[in-house]
């Protein structure tokens, strides 16, 4: 399957070097034209303010929306679920709105308070396996499609909508492959 | 359960920043100002290198008060400056939760031998580097993150130029090298063994490596991204020139489309002026930067 990656901010190559673990073929995204040669789509981590400017400055936004109504799946980490969201406090209203939850940006504190753990999710992996969450955003309000993958500490951290799945959290850092591999094989199949 | 200030935790917001410019700011509008146009990050200072360089004086870390205040006005992440070796600067601005603190030769250097133990703290560091040696010093001491020195506060390019390819050169070399030459290399490099040995693995730094010092152009930025670097920081450039909001909006898609020139032309055009600069090489060794804390 060829998978995008939008290539224009945040840890691109991490997710890049999880999708090809996972199987998939990677193409980088910083066009609209270039969007047009993927299955489906990976929003990565990285600044949700900067990320989504330059989506828009690019018409990248208008792009994904409507490759998404098309049926295109796509996965966002951190930033990327930020601007996959409805709602979000703490800053711009987020890009796309295209997936029922409402997030906090930087909920867990600064930076200071990012942490990784253990996280157990038997759709995704039957062991436990070790995840990363940098200035991570809460989920507080999840819409009646939505299904709750994974949760930490009692809070969602990972959703799905459909061929829509989004992670607080940042897989791609701890060189676990298996969100990927789920996103490949479960949600975009 | 959580585990915080890891290796991987503060390696990896340097991760999330790539591909981003980080603004050198003074005050909250300059830092609105820089958010607005896209930066990844701020860099909270009293007074950008520019003016450093002209005022003269000891530079030291900012007041906490004016670093707060930029904090509460923008949601992305906010640096800001220790000098070299001041351990205590650094557990002030880890106290009020700085995301991320530069040990930087901007600063008036509070120890001519010793960095910070940079492991001790839950905050990531940045350290600036000329060569390979520099970088993985700096690493063993405990950064996150590496940048070129370059020679800030100078709007001039070229030692942030000379200092990513003599890093990147440098790996190049580490990797044609066979084992048996390692610890030879690492001597040499003076630099830490097992450090030397993950370059030559990896083919690069294991931290992420941004440009700084001198840049001044949606050109100049572009130029560092297609050497190699990951991403740029911006000190004196935006807010010394003529249109400070219009340059860093430039800048931060220069960056983005870095390998795109009709996009970087797009960036260049109708900036107004830059930041006049300095031709490097009539400054007088005393007054170079770079050459403090290696």
């Amino acid at each position: 399957m060829r998978v995008g990656v939008v290539a224009l901010q945040g840890d691109v190559a991490e997710h890049a070097d999880a999708l090809r673990a996972a199987g998939a073929e990677v193409v980088l995204v910083r066009t609209p034209e270039a969007l047009e040669r993927v299955q489906a789509l990976v929003i990565p981590g990285g600044e949700s303010t900067t990320l989504g400017a330059l989506m828009a400055r690019c018409g990248l936004d208008q792009a994904v929306r409507r490759r998404v109504g098309e049926g295109m799946p796509v996965f966002g980490t951190c930033a990327g679920l930020i601007l996959l969201a409805k709602r979000a406090a703490g800053g711009e209203p987020p890009l796309l709105g295209l997936m029922d939850v409402a997030v906090e940006r930087n909920a867990y504190g600064r930076q200071r308070e990012s942490f990784e753990d253990e996280l157990y999710c038997p759709a995704v992996d039957p062991n436990p396996f070790r995840v990363a969450f940098i200035r991570a955003p809460v989920i507080t309000w999840v819409g009646p499609g939505v299904e709750v993958l994974a949760r930490h500490e009692g809070l969602p951290v990972l959703v799905r909508q459909g061929r829509l799945l989004g992670a607080t959290f940042h897989p791609e850092i701890t060189g676990h492959c298996g969100v990927h591999r789920y996103f490949c094989t479960q949600v975009a199949s | 359960m959580r585990e915080v200030g890891t290796e991987r935790v503060k390696r990896g917001l340097a991760q999330m920043l790539k591909g981003g410019v980080i603004m050198d700011v003074t005050t909250p509008e300059q830092a609105r100002i820089a958010e607005d146009a896209g930066a990844v990050a701020v860099m909270a200072l009293e007074r950008v290198p520019a003016d450093i360089r002209a005022e003269g004086g000891v530079a030291r870390m900012a007041d906490p008060a004016r670093i707060k205040a930029i904090m509460a006005a923008v949601t992305i992440p906010v640096m800001a400056k220790v000098r070299i070796g001041h351990f205590v600067e650094a557990q002030v601005l880890e106290a009020i939760g700085v995301d991320f603190i530069d040990e930087s030769e901007v600063l008036t250097p509070a120890d001519e031998h010793h960095h910070i133990d940079k492991r001790r703290f839950r905050v990531p560091f940045v350290c600036g580097a000329r060569d390979l040696g520099e970088a993985l010093r700096r690493i063993g001491e405990g950064a996150a993150m590496i940048r070129t020195k370059g020679e800030a506060g100078t709007g001039n390019v070229v030692e942030a130029v000379r200092h990513v390819r003599q890093i990147l050169d440098e790996i190049r070399r580490l990797q044609s090298l066979p084992e048996e030459e390692l610890m030879a290399a690492a001597r040499d490099l003076r630099a830490p063994y097992e450090l030397v040995w993950e370059v030559r693995r990896l083919g690069r730094l294991p931290v992420v490596n941004f440009a700084a010092g001198g840049i001044a152009t949606p050109a100049d930025a572009a130029l560092m991204m297609q050497l190699g670097c990951d991403g740029v920081f911006v000190g004196s450039g935006i807010f010394k020139s003529e249109d400070p909001a219009r340059r860093a909006r430039a800048i931060v898609d220069a960056v983005a489309h870095y390998d795109d020139p009709d996009a970087v032309a797009r960036a260049c055009e109708g900036l107004g002026e830059p930041m006049r600069g300095v031709d490097v090489r009539r400054l007088q060794p005393a007054e170079l930067l770079q050459t403090r804390g290696v």
